[in-house]
């Protein structure tokens, strides 16, 4: 009982957090603590979204495009590396720090460069996505790799298992954890990354929405944007915890029967 | 010491070094089919490297295993061995986790679910086939790994201290268990117990490693009747046992 009590105040302390934040942005501009053009109230940010809503779901549909075919090449690459780097020691000796140096690089800074050898067009967009989504995945499969018990490698190795198989039966699915893990980070990281990419040029999608309101000091629809991106990442990272649901039924907690 | 030509499983002059380290020298064993043999010894005798030998994850220095008389050294695939860790896979239902071994030499999924599943009544895991390892208990997991050991060999398990996780109670109860079910489907038992009680209960012949680097330097025979008396345990004949592995193991 008290535990079902808990449960219900842990689902609702985070929604009560937003909601103080949410009134006290209702009341710096209720009570004009902030200038009106400066900051929309949360009211006209809302009446923006409702409007806006065909036009944002449009270029949502570009964002998206490009966010999941980078994602997708993001983690084919990083499942192809993170698997010949287990594989093969010297090629983890020499990889890994580069993988980190190359996270180390702003993405920021190397999406003009993509603009200027790939054009407009989606691929620096999908590009850019398939670098910041590659490492994060690549490092969770590693550790997860690395994570499988050696007793049962070696147990599968007595029942006459190859490197195939052992890879196959326990190095994947003991670093399936790990690699849900990474794939939520990237999957709001891949949102984002479209985003800043769309920023440098483009011809649709909401980062070029973005740049385009921003022109027009068009504030409460600058805001309906960034609530647009923040429900995009947060339905996205639901969707990977759903995909973990379903792929890692042994997760799962057992329905008390009894 | 002699051994017969007809085992089941024959290991002949094993010896084994890690560098300089000798840690095997002219180890041979063998079992009958049927027979269930302890290798008691003090830790560090090489008793796990011996068991690794066995199951041909490791290649030794010199000598040869058989089984069922053809040579198996140093190939794994034949015989599995089960450790103290049950090692079930938790990503796996436990049917999945006892069929492994068949799926592994190419059984396809359908048959060796069945052919598993056929096993499940008689070791006492009716009912926990579509369940997942961590919603057993340790007697439990222990039995299903047992299963996956024995479909893994062929009839022979070896088993390096599989009860010594247990607490007393299950350990009893699962050793009346162990003696039925392998007289039930004709298993050849060889483990590891650091147990002398155990040892004893259990075992056709006690044979005791030790010494550095380790060697095979008694064979006791138990020459008690099966099915065992439950008051054997408490009886003069007993204790007449331990005295001799006692002396054996010079404690």
């Amino acid at each position: 009982m008290t535990k079902k009590l808990q449960n219900i105040t842990n689902k609702l302390s985070p929604i009560a957090a937003l909601l103080v934040v949410v009134a006290l942005w209702a009341a710096a501009t209720g009570f004009e603590w902030v200038p009106a053009f400066m900051l929309p109230s949360p009211r006209a940010v809302l009446d923006a979204f409702v409007s806006d809503f065909p036009l944002l779901l449009q270029h949502a549909g570009v964002t998206l495009c490009e966010a999941f075919a980078g994602l997708t090449i993001g983690v084919l690459l990083a499942f192809v590396l993170a698997a010949l780097m287990n594989r093969f020691a010297f090629l983890y000796k020499a990889l890994y720090p580069v993988l980190v140096i190359t996270q180390t690089i702003p993405t920021i800074a190397i999406a003009p460069l993509l603009v200027l050898w790939m054009g407009f067009g989606m691929a620096p967009k999908i590009t850019l996505v398939v670098i910041t989504t590659f490492f994060p995945i690549a490092v969770s499969l590693l550790d997860g790799f690395r994570s499988a018990d050696a007793d049962a490698v070696n147990l599968l190795r007595s029942m006459g298992a190859g490197r195939l198989k052992i890879f196959r039966h326990v190095l994947m699915p003991s670093a399936l954890g790990s690699f849900f893990a990474g794939l939520k980070v990237s999957a709001s990281y891949a949102v984002v990354g479209a985003v800043i990419s769309e920023w440098l040029g483009g011809f649709e999608g909401l980062g070029v929405y973005m740049t385009r309101v921003q022109k027009a000091y068009a504030f409460d629809k600058m805001f309906s944007v960034i609530l647009f991106i923040t429900l995009i990442s947060l339905v996205l990272m639901w969707g990977v915890t759903l995909l973990r649901y379903l792929v890692m039924p042994w997760e799962r907690k057992e329905k008390e029967s009894k | 010491m002699p051994t017969s030509p007809d085992a089941v499983l024959r290991a002949e002059h094993i010896s084994k070094s890690f560098g300089d380290h000798k840690v095997l020298e002219d180890v041979s064993i063998s079992l009958q089919k049927g027979e269930l043999v302890c290798l008691l010894g003090i830790s560090g005798a090489g008793k796990t490297t011996l068991f690794n030998i066995l199951s041909g994850l490791m290649q030794p220095d010199s000598g040869h295993v058989y089984v069922n008389g053809a040579e198996t050294t140093g190939q794994p695939g034949k015989i599995s061995y089960m450790l103290q860790k049950d090692l079930l896979l938790p990503f796996r239902t436990v049917l999945d986790n006892v069929a492994l071994p068949l799926m592994l030499r190419g059984v396809p999924k359908k048959e060796a679910r069945e052919q598993a599943a056929s096993h499940f009544a008689r070791f006492g895991l009716a009912g926990t086939e579509k369940k997942y390892p961590d919603k057993l208990s340790g007697g439990m997991r222990q039995r299903a790994a047992l299963l996956r050991t024995y479909l893994a060999s062929d009839g022979i398990a070896l088993l390096d201290e599989p009860f010594s996780a247990l607490d007393t109670i299950t350990k009893g109860a699962i050793h009346e268990w162990y003696l039925d079910i392998m007289r039930d489907i004709e298993l050849t038992t060889l483990f590891i117990t650091h147990d002398v009680d155990e040892a004893v209960k259990l075992s056709d012949r006690v044979c005791i490693l030790g010494g550095s680097p380790g060697t095979i330097f008694a064979q006791i025979p138990i020459e008690e009747l099966r099915p065992r008396a439950h008051d054997f345990m408490l009886g003069e004949a007993f204790l007449g046992y331990k005295r001799k592995i006692f002396e054996a193991l010079q404690l």
